[in-house]
């Protein structure tokens, strides 16, 4: 059996090499030298297309650490007595802190990743230091969190996607895991799992609910999980999942069999588990793909919640408001963006900010995310508080995908011709907005 | 800790206000709609209710003068205080009639105005009156700085000359607050809001006009003709101060613009809800937790007015908040006014819309309410004229550079 760190490498060695190969090859000047470049990439691309697999990462073996009798849960925080729309101390504490890091680490590198579909290892490492992955956690299982921390969450989100919104995505993916299984897993779910996303060398993990077909409702997945004896046997597609193929462990949404919807655990490496390539219109430092289920058998136990259609729904909602909080960090950026360069730049021998057709649309930038930004936090308060938020998350991301789409528009129609080019950023916050109101599961507040 | 929910000590003035808006709003709504000018003296005993909510309250009511800021005094942490008592009543009012509570007595813009900047001794001797606010023109609207109204020192006193028009409540009112320039030559920092009592024999009213909605309110226009008031009239300074510019005067609009945020608010969610219950009788049920997409083209747009209305919603709790915790909201309270404005006009129209016949006829309130949206996107600064705001702000521009 090997180790956790000997899996680990040799599933990144194999899939860096493939990765690298097509890489040079694409980088090659031999393709242009004998003009073969539309063909081979004709050729990469239909074999990409017609499934290009590759098995899941064969990770780390996961076994119960103490169990404990029945499931550790963070507290609902007391409901609160005022309108107050200031963060407590340790919230602002780690939002300063990850803002920082946005600004300094994550933004610097955000083109690049865009362009490889990757983000930078040691980025996500340093992410992942400062702690925003463990805030689902309880504190009995190693956690930091006493109580639910969905608007904690929020303020994170909304920081690190200030920097990216892909790398924001890749970087809370794993947390989107634990947060699940701190949420609806047994106690031996729990035990099993959680210790790992609170240690140094958390695994690469994903909450997958997404399905790759028009009008899709994540309260009605195609993907099925059938019984066969004692076990669970699934099959289906799931769409846009940060780098599965580096996934260790994944949560999946499917139609249970006698149940309805139902979410279950999956290590990497089980039989009839593979991921495909699936690069998106943004979020391609997320390094999407597609997790493919055929004939998955699980044990019993992998069934969280028993099933209960409360803790799927929940779930769902809580995603909607994690993406929420990435729409309303990247508005933000393309907010302060446009603001000084439609200050700077000159035409008509006037900073075009003094005219009113350029100033009236960051003036609808700032009033939308503004909105987009008070429904979100709101939805995650009600959350913390243990009150109903389908509705505000709803609404949330009714606005988060709408204006927030249009906020994404206007920064490169203020940028005009400059906008359009990858000189600017604002093309691939365009690009990453549109996600806000496609992506379902994948985070979690 | 971030809370965007309604604090409970609010709630008994919430249910209060709504109760005054289900049982004495709604059913003479349609009566002061169509009988345009008639003054409703159903108000008047409510007008007395509301003095004594207000008296009795430590929190503030939904009254006009609720915008007064007070210092918070050293107090520590978190404030919900009177703005945002007043705003939350000011909604639940409009969800009843919006057009009813521009004519509640002693609730007036001109009584927000007093409440804003008058000194103690202004307060004593005003308070306890209707007043009504005059600063339109014929040729000065969003421009109030080419106001051309004059106030002449004569010994001890200003007299006033020039037109007013779009007087809310100016007929009814036992003031009027006027804004006049005390120097033309010196441009805005020269206009100053003067305390007229209605029964000055200079101030003539010319008419009343009929409009598209808010008929239930009056509106006033007026001829001031050598109009004398005493020199304590004056609201605030009477220096000229060239560099804090118009900041006295429009002190009171960073004040004022939640509230008519507030207002919006309240015509909004009465459309919605309204709306709702018609689909459903329809047979169209709001799905939260399905995508919107994959509903019903009518229940979609439902949800999409929906979300307007709660950013609407929280940026006018926004707005008031900061104003309570001393924190300076002219942004705030401009985004707040153009989005609850342009929301407003958009879902009143699409309840209409959604509700067909049934919207658009008188049988019901709807098509009302959609008439009675409109001001909303214009008084108290257009839509555009906050865009200008919000957009001044956020660039740094002064109003020489962007025009």
């Amino acid at each position: 059996m090997p180790t956790a760190t000997q899996g680990k490498g040799v599933a990144e060695r194999s899939m860096g090499l493939g990765l690298r190969w097509l890489n040079r090859l694409a980088g090659s000047d031999l393709l242009d030298r004998i003009r073969i470049r539309k063909q081979v990439e004709r050729a990469l691309f239909n074999g990409t297309k017609n499934g290009f697999r590759t098995a899941t990462a064969a990770g780390r073996t996961f076994k119960a650490a103490q169990t404990l009798g029945k499931p550790a849960r963070q507290a609902t925080g007391k409901s609160r007595n005022l309108f107050d729309l200031s963060p407590d101390d340790e919230q602002q504490m780690l939002q300063e802190g990850v803002r920082d890091f946005a600004e300094a680490k994550v933004r610097p590198v955000a083109a690049q990743a865009d362009a490889e579909r990757k983000a930078p290892a040691e980025l996500l490492v340093q992410a992942n230091e400062l702690g925003i992955n463990m805030l689902g956690v309880p504190e009995e299982l190693g956690g930091v969190m006493h109580e639910q921390a969905a608007v904690t969450s929020v303020l994170i989100g909304e920081a690190l996607a200030h920097g990216d919104m892909g790398i924001a995505y890749v970087a809370l993916a794993p947390g989107a895991v634990a947060t699940a299984i701190a949420h609806w897993g047994t106690p031996e779910q729990e035990a099993t799992y959680l210790p790992s996303f609170t240690g140094e060398d958390t695994p690469a993990a994903a909450l997958a609910l997404l399905e790759p077909r028009p009008l899709f409702d994540p309260l009605k997945p195609e993907t099925k999980a059938r019984r066969e004896g004692e076990d669970w046997v699934l099959d289906g597609v799931k769409s846009l999942v940060a780098r599965p193929g580096e996934c260790e462990l994944f949560v999946v949404g499917a139609e249970a069999e006698g149940l309805g919807t139902a979410l279950f655990v999956i290590e990497a490496g089980a039989s009839g588990l593979s991921v495909e390539d699936e690069p998106a219109m943004g979020l391609r430092a997320a390094a999407t793909g597609r997790l493919v289920l055929e004939g998955v058998r699980v044990p019993a136990t992998a069934l969280m919640s028993e099933g209960k259609r409360e803790a799927y729904v929940e779930c769902v909602q809580r995603a909607r408001v994690a993406w929420c909080s990435l729409a309303v960090g990247t508005a933000q950026a393309v907010l302060d963006y446009v603001k000084d360069y439609v200050n700077e730049r000159t035409a008509f021998g006037e900073p075009i900010s003094n005219r009113q057709g350029v100033a009236f649309a960051v003036s609808d930038v700032a009033i939308e995310s503004d909105g987009m930004r008070l429904a979100t936090y709101r939805a995650a308060s009600r959350a913390d508080q243990g009150q109903d938020f389908g509705r505000e998350a709803a609404l949330a991301r009714r606005l988060c995908s709408q204006k927030g789409m249009k906020i994404g528009s206007d920064g490169v129609q203020l940028l005009g011709g400059h906008g359009y080019v990858k000189e600017h950023p604002v093309e691939r916050w365009y690009r990453d907005l549109r996600a806000a109101g496609v992506m379902e599961g994948a985070l979690l507040v | 800790m971030i809370n965007l929910e309604i604090p409970k000590k609010f709630k008994p003035l919430a249910t209060q206000a709504n109760q005054v808006a289900t049982e004495v709003f709604r059913p003479i709504s349609r009566k002061y709609d169509e009988a345009e000018h008639t003054y409703p003296k159903e108000l008047d005993m409510l007008a007395s209710l509301i003095d004594g909510m207000n008296e009795g309250s430590d929190i503030g009511g939904a009254g006009a003068a609720g915008v007064r800021r007070e210092s918070k005094g050293g107090e520590e942490g978190n404030r919900n205080g009177s703005n945002l008592s007043t705003v939350l009543g000011i909604i639940e009012l409009c969800w009843g009639d919006v057009g009813l509570l521009l004519s509640m007595p002693r609730q007036g813009l001109g009584n927000s105005a007093i409440a804003s900047v008058a000194s103690d001794e202004q307060l004593e001797r005003y308070g306890g009156k209707w007043a009504a606010m005059a600063i339109t023109e014929p040729e000065a609207g969003s421009d109030s700085a080419a106001i051309r109204a004059t106030a002449e020192l004569d010994g001890d006193e200003y007299v006033l000359n020039g037109e007013k028009i779009f007087v809310t409540s100016g007929d009814r009112a036992d003031l009027i607050v006027v804004w006049a320039s005390l120097d033309r030559d010196k441009g805005r920092a020269a206009i100053k809001s003067f305390i007229v009592e209605r029964d000055n024999p200079g101030l003539k009213l010319d008419r009343l006009e009929h409009k598209l909605g808010i008929r239930a309110s009056d509106t006033a226009n007026f001829t001031l003709q050598d109009c004398r008031v005493p020199k304590e009239a004056l609201l605030g300074s009477p220096e000229i101060d060239t560099k804090a510019g118009f900041g006295g005067a429009m002190q009171t609009f960073d004040n004022t613009r939640p509230l008519v945020a507030a207002m919006a608010v309240g015509v909004t969610r009465a459309s919605l809800e309204e709306t709702r219950k018609r689909l459903e009788e329809a047979g169209v049920e709001i799905d939260y937790d399905a995508p919107a997409l994959s509903q019903s083209a009518a229940a979609a747009r439902y949800l999409e007015m929906e979300a307007d209305y709660e950013a609407a919603h929280l940026l006018t709790l926004q707005a008031a908040w900061m104003a309570d915790n001393g924190k300076p909201n002219s942004l705030q309270a401009s985004m707040a006014k153009a989005k609850a404005g342009r929301t407003c006009v958009d879902v009143a129209l699409g309840c209409v819309e959604l509700c067909g016949s049934l919207g658009y006829g008188e049988n019901e309130l709807l098509e009302k309410w959609a008439r009675d949206a409109k001001i909303l996107d214009i008084f108290e600064g257009t839509q555009q004229i906050q865009l200008l705001i919000v957009a001044r702000q956020l660039l740094g521009k002064s109003s020489s550079e962007l025009r």
